[in-house]
């Protein structure tokens, strides 16, 4: 079973300026989770607090509390690194590593932290994570070439099969498909309904019809003014969000009527 | 006619170059291309053009002066110019090579390579990755200035300062590691008699090579991809672990063209291993042992007692030419090295 994200009070912060503030949000297991609103609001900066990616950022600092499954994040004797391997993430551009085969690029995670394994072992993950991520069929027969010969679409599954192959059990995902055509597209969406009763997947989208289309909950942040912080205004199942919506600013945002 | 005026009017600037001809379709205004394009456009082909051909017209004058005034001396030449290990281009026959000074120049260089370009990499590793952005623009400033120091202060500082100062380091390498006979020192007994050695050669070199090549590595390294480090940050990488994964694999071929370049710039080095090396013209592998010569170095300090001798001025002429050609060769592959970089994004 996947866990839990409870997060209560979370501010973050670049250097003095405030990002985010108060947000306090509990994400279920093994649903999708889609964080919307316009741009500037903070959705992803918050999404990059659950595995604490926020703070490599200089002047990047948090306050309030992140827990899976009731274990603090951001604890006092936690290792950043350790968060990240358990809470994968996947971003907006296809970021496979440049100077590796798709076969490495899935087993990066290993290969980074200097895990030796048998190559029947890495085999198995290789060909697990592929399937798992869609793209088996597709690469199979050309497991060394270089990640960067495949298409944004297939590049963003090989980043999704890398991120899953370190065994997390959170996905994160920062606008997944806003840098694909509207295939890749399907095939991601498609992708992601499948991994979510292995994974608490929380994802940020620009596009209103994804996230009705591939969340269950539905997050609005949304952000009073330039300079002001971002703030969570509304969180609900997806199809109550979208249609009955209490605040008025959510009304009108997934109505179309700004942002 | 009253097309054209409004057209012209219209320009921004005051001065037109003539329109081509009238095309007679709808618009009046579309007109042909007028040959050559406006004069601002012309002017600067022009400049640019030249100032890329005045390049290409000084390599070749360079080249084929040395080629034209080395001639002399490759037929006077008693020995064998690639392996005769004597320098007497004033006797009678001429007998010189460039074998012995070719070995002190490729030596030093290699020495300065091999220790210099791991400590720059280090550094811009440093400037580029670990330390706070202030810290890292001051101490990058400061690289950059340490490029501009003259090589004869590098060379003072190395004769006056460093040699005498590291007479115990290679007594000691020389005695606890003489084993290997590149550190053997056959001759000395006492520290005092340890000093200006190719290999001290090489330190002096390596320093002067350190800010050339980690100005450039510095470079190559903060291009590195954001998102390439995000990808391995989210995999749980630390930082040695983002340096090993994406900022060296980015960084690999931009580490080998300034590693060339630094070789290049070694290989050239003239002052500070004339003021640095006491010369010895022969081969000889015991590199702290006193003595040796480079190409460069013997140049600057033969050109004196070459006096009005032609086959001696055409010697070292010919020993210049053999340096040219061989930075050149350096050179070049490193920017061959630069140009693939780019090509394959």
């Amino acid at each position: 079973m996947p866990p839990r994200i409870d997060v209560h009070n979370l501010d973050a912060y670049y250097g003095d300026f405030r990002a985010v503030e108060g947000v306090t949000i509990s994400v279920e297991p093994g649903e999708v989770t889609a964080l919307i609103g316009p741009s500037g609001c903070g959705k992803s900066t918050f999404l990059r607090t659950i595995n604490r990616m926020h703070e490599v950022t200089p002047g990047g600092r948090v306050q309030g509390s992140v827990r899976l499954d009731g274990q603090d994040l951001y604890g006092r004797d936690i290792d950043p690194t350790a968060v990240r391997r358990t809470v994968g993430m996947v971003f907006q551009r296809p970021n496979p590593f440049p100077t590796m085969s798709i076969y490495d690029n899935v087993i990066a995670g290993d290969k980074i932290a200097g895990i030796k394994r048998r190559k029947a072992v890495f085999d198995d993950i290789v060909e697990s994570s592929l399937r798992a991520a869609n793209l088996w069929q597709e690469v199979a027969h050309r497991l060394h070439k270089t990640g960067a010969s495949l298409s944004g679409g297939q590049q963003q599954r090989l980043c999704i099969a890398r991120a899953i192959a370190v065994q997390p059990a959170v996905l994160l995902m920062d606008e997944p498909c806003s840098a694909l055509d509207p295939i890749s597209t399907l095939a991601v969406e498609s992708l992601i309904t499948q991994l979510k009763s292995d994974y608490t997947i929380v994802i940020v989208t620009h596009n209103m019809q994804q996230a009705a289309r591939v969340s269950d909950r539905t997050a609005f942040f949304t952000v009073a003014d330039q300079g002001m912080p971002g703030r969570l205004v509304e969180y609900g199942p997806t199809a109550e969000i979208f249609t009955a919506a209490t605040h008025q600013a959510t009304r009108d945002y997934v109505g179309g009527r700004f942002g | 006619m009253t097309e054209m005026t409004k057209i012209v009017a219209k320009a921004p600037s005051g001065k037109q170059a003539p329109l081509g001809p009238a095309v007679g379709g709808a618009f009046p205004g579309i007109r042909a291309l007028p040959g050559a394009g406006r004069i601002g456009d012309r002017v600067f082909r022009t400049l640019t053009a030249g100032s890329g051909a005045l390049v290409l017209v000084t390599m070749v004058a360079i080249g084929s002066y040395l080629v034209v005034a080395a001639w002399p001396a490759l037929h006077a030449n008693s020995g064998n110019l690639f392996t005769t290990q004597v320098w007497r281009p004033q006797a009678d026959p001429p007998v010189f090579g460039i074998a012995a000074i070719a070995f002190g120049t490729v030596v030093s260089s290699l020495i300065a390579v091999v220790i210099g370009v791991p400590v720059a990499v280090g550094v811009a590793l440093g400037v580029s990755q670990y330390l706070p952005r202030r810290w890292a623009s001051v101490l990058g400033g400061l690289i950059d200035l340490l490029a501009a120091v003259p090589s004869l202060v590098f060379g003072m500082w190395g004769l006056y300062y460093l040699i005498p100062h590291t007479r115990g380091f290679q007594q000691w390498l020389s005695t606890y590691l003489g084993w290997i006979p590149i550190f053997r020192n056959r001759t000395a007994t006492l520290t005092g008699q340890y000093g200006q050695s190719l290999l001290m050669a090489g330190i002096v070199l390596a320093i002067m090579i350190i800010p050339i090549v980690a100005s450039i590595c510095r470079e190559v390294f903060a291009r590195t991809p954001g998102p390439t480090i995000d990808a391995a940050l989210a995999l749980g990488a630390t930082r040695w672990e983002v340096i090993r994964s994406a900022v060296l694999p980015f960084g690999r071929s931009g580490i080998a063209s300034a590693a060339m370049l630094g070789l290049g710039r070694a290989l050239g080095e003239t002052i500070a291993v004339a003021l640095v090396l006491s010369s010895g013209f022969t081969i000889n592998w015991h590199l702290t042992e006193l003595g040796g010569d480079t190409v460069a170095s013997t140049i600057v300090l033969k050109f004196g007692e070459a006096g009005s001798s032609p086959v001696a001025i055409a010697a070292l002429m010919l020993a210049g030419l053999c340096l040219f050609a061989v930075t050149l060769v350096v050179n070049a592959t490193a920017r061959l090295i630069v140009a693939r970089k780019v090509a394959t994004p």
